[in-house]
């Protein structure tokens, strides 16, 4: 039994590849049972994204595991051949593997350090193979860790916790002014790209208000009905300002639409409210003399964009935290693997009942010292055919289902059974009992509580 | 038993101090829940001590200076406490704790005197328990308007460091001051009121126009200018900031009147 990961991603293929090889959320069903049915793949989930197509397999043999799940990717896309294939293909295998699938669902991997969709995509990947029976004991086992792994990455480092977008810096930075979103009007001057995704995620962030003015007033008025909001004539809308919270400006404007004597006007009309304005336009259409302006806070796209390349840096520094916590957790879990092959498991059985044996022999004679030699040696065999009987069908079983699906089945069910987890700590096992399917419902729901924050969502076109 | 208490209460707020501050020149958040910890253990500690003295000095003898800055202290964590726990704004312990720290070192630095002021009407306490209390709420205003300071200049300026990552939205703060202050002022009103009319008790006039009755009102006619200016004409955000700081400055210097003037007395 090996875990086996064919793949490529963002870092081994162009989009070209990556396109052509990504199966749709309606037909990865059907993908993965098809995995299932390529020699020596006894377990499967398929990961497809638009950034990576990953097949994690525990296959017998990883030599032609990989053959078949090559195979397999080669076979998904008619105008895909192994050959074009191959040179951005990756292969891990045991602790690499894992350690990849941790990296991956802790988006440790993914373009952006720390985005959170893919823990979503990860999972999904893991129903739909659960829905459809590809999955086994190890995979089930090993999924199940790497979205734990990733949710314990994101709440004890700070990897997504920071804007690493434009759009989002200035959300970022409105809450630093404004604690509470609900309650503010934005005003949103020109329709310029980067500034629309940022309104979006101010309302997504819970601002009710918003007016809109564009030059060509039907512009203002369709942008309006898109927002919720509206329209503003543009020549009114310095008088607007005053009732603004947030003033988003971006026009193609060459000059400054907006200099520090309408925004001192409006501050003080506003009796000394703080102001917060952001500029995302190039040529800059605010008066860079605003900053003078007490209770106005101008920040411009370089300002924004410095803040991201902070914010990314710091992503890479609890990265490098991120990659000690998996390095443990893979450690852990390739204990749990390793206490799955057969013949450790039989040697650790057969020692197992041996000591018991041998302690209630010992107890028994202890107490009938009056017999003889012979009667002694009839005791101790007695007690040796009835352990040998008890567990010989035991053994038998471990050795016919080693090489069948279920084997790792066994092997827990065995080493559960007779108690062979030395020294199994009482929390440990109770650990194991508590990694039951229940427990990935409930994970599941936080993790869907995760996914919505909005950043994520709209990170994606903003990069 | 009470000065143990006070010693054990120094002791703990002085490593939460040292906590909190590193609290808020380190990134991790981890800080935060050790000091809050060492704080509530400081807290409770704190209010045995002031229990336990309550019950050692006869209820009969006036309030001492002594007693009034521990209490001062005292309010002050409490205030913090019920703050952090419905906002969970850590970094405002950073601020906080170290102010208690600082009244009750002062506290146990100065001699436990029993006025001499005769004679002691129960109006006293009142007197110095809502002065105490007005002082409070400005003692939290100065430090919510500090904050709103720093955090200014550091989106003004754009230095996004640890402590702007720390401190909360502006208008937080500013909501923060002007709630102390519309808190504190009426209290500090009582207190001034109840203080005059002891005053004539024991002296037969309201007012003596000693410094630090004068400063006393002119503390509390700061306070008024800044209240109304707040509500009437928009003295808010970074005005507010500064007024408050200024006029914590005339609060410390009302005590430190009464401080060098009584020997630990209060007129």
């Amino acid at each position: 039994m090996h875990l086996i990961v064919v793949g490529l991603s963002h870092k081994t293929a162009p989009v070209e590849i990556r396109e052509k090889l990504a199966v749709p959320d309606s037909r990865l069903g059907e993908a993965v049972s098809r995995l299932c049915t390529y020699p020596g793949v006894k377990e499967g989930v398929l990961l497809s994204t638009c950034n990576r197509v990953e097949a994690y397999a525990v296959v017998d043999e990883v030599e032609s595991g990989y053959g078949s799940i090559q195979e397999f990717l080669a076979d998904t896309h008619l105008a895909l051949s192994s050959e074009q294939l191959t040179p951005h293909l990756y292969c891990h295998t045991g602790d690499r593997a894992i350690a990849h699938l941790f990296r991956v669902a802790a988006s440790l991997d993914s373009m952006i350090i720390g985005e959170s969709q893919i823990l979503g995509q990860l999972k999904d990947a893991f129903e739909t193979a659960l829905g459809h029976k590809t999955t086994g004991v190890i995979m089930n086992k090993v999924v199940k860790k790497a979205i734990s792994v990733a949710k314990r990455v994101r709440t004890e480092t700070k990897i997504s916790e920071m804007a690493v977008s434009v759009s989002y810096a200035a959300v970022e930075l409105a809450k630093k002014i404004f604690s509470n979103l609900e309650e503010k009007t934005v005003l949103l001057v020109g329709a310029g790209e980067m500034a629309k995704l940022a309104a979006r995620h101010l309302i997504a962030q819970g601002v009710h208000h918003v007016r809109i003015t564009t030059r060509t007033p039907q512009h203002a008025i369709d942008l309006a009905a898109k927002f919720g909001g509206v329209p503003v004539p543009f020549d009114q809308f310095k008088d607007e300002m005053a009732s603004a919270d947030i003033v988003l400006v971006s026009t193609g404007a060459a000059h400054y639409l907006v200099g520090a004597e309408d925004v001192h006007r409006a501050v003080k009309e506003r009796m000394n409210r703080p102001m917060f304005l952001i500029d995302i336009s190039v040529p800059r259409n605010i008066d860079p003399a605003v900053r003078y302006v007490d209770n106005a806070f101008l920040f411009d796209i370089d300002d924004l964009k410095h803040r991201v390349e902070q914010n990314r840096a710091e992503r890479v520094q609890e990265a490098e935290k991120a990659e000690r916590m998996i390095a443990e957790e893979v450690v852990s879990l390739l204990e749990w693997m390793k206490s799955l092959e057969v013949t450790p498991t039989i040697v650790a059985l057969r020692s197992r009942v041996d000591e018991i044996k041998q302690a209630e022999v010992d107890k028994v004679l202890g107490r009938l010292a009056h017999l003889s030699p012979q009667d002694r040696e009839l005791v101790e065999g007695l007690a040796s055919s009835i352990v040998n009987k008890l567990i010989h069908r035991t053994m038998v079983t471990l050795k016919t289902e080693v090489n069948s699906s279920s084997g790792p089945a066994f092997v827990e069910a065995a080493r559960r059974f007779f108690h062979l987890d030395r020294p199994p700590s009482s929390d440990q096992r109770v650990d194991r009992v508590a990694e039951q399917p229940p427990c990935l419902r409930h994970e599941a729901g936080e993790l869907e509580h995760a996914e919505r924050t909005p950043e994520p969502s709209i990170t994606k076109r903003a990069n | 038993m009470a000065a143990i208490f006070v010693m054990m209460t120094m002791g703990l707020y002085f490593v939460a101090t040292v906590s909190f501050l590193a609290y808020l020149l380190r990134r991790s958040e981890a800080l935060s829940k050790v000091s809050l910890g060492i704080t509530a253990l400081g807290f409770l500690s704190h209010t045995i001590a002031l229990v336990t003295g309550m019950v050692e000095t006869s209820s009969s003898s006036p309030p001492s200076f002594h007693a009034a800055l521990s209490f001062f202290s005292w309010m002050l964590i409490l205030v913090f406490l019920v703050v952090e726990f419905r906002h969970r704004i850590h970094v405002l312990g950073s601020f906080m704790v170290p102010l208690a720290l600082v009244s009750l070192g002062s506290a146990a630095a100065l001699p436990e005197t029993v006025p001499t002021l005769q004679p002691v009407f129960k109006t006293l306490w009142f007197h110095v328990t809502l002065s105490m209390l007005g002082t409070v709420g400005f003692a939290v205003a100065f430090v919510a308007g500090v904050m709103y300071l720093i955090q200014d200049s550091l989106l003004k300026s754009k230095r996004f460091n640890v402590l702007y990552s720390k401190l909360p939205a502006l208008d937080f703060l500013d909501h923060l001051n002007q709630q102390s202050i519309v808190l504190g002022f009426p209290l500090l009103t009582l207190g001034i009121v109840t203080g005059a009319i002891s005053a004539e008790f024991a002296r037969g006039s309201y007012v003596t126009w000693n410094p630090e009755q004068t400063w006393a009102l002119v503390t509390w006619l700061f306070y008024f200018v800044v209240l109304l200016g707040r509500l009437t004409v928009g003295w808010r955000a970074k005005r507010a900031a500064y007024l408050t700081v200024i006029g914590f400055a005339c609060v410390i210097l009302t005590l430190v009147g009464v401080l060098l003037k009584g020997h630990g007395a209060l007129s």
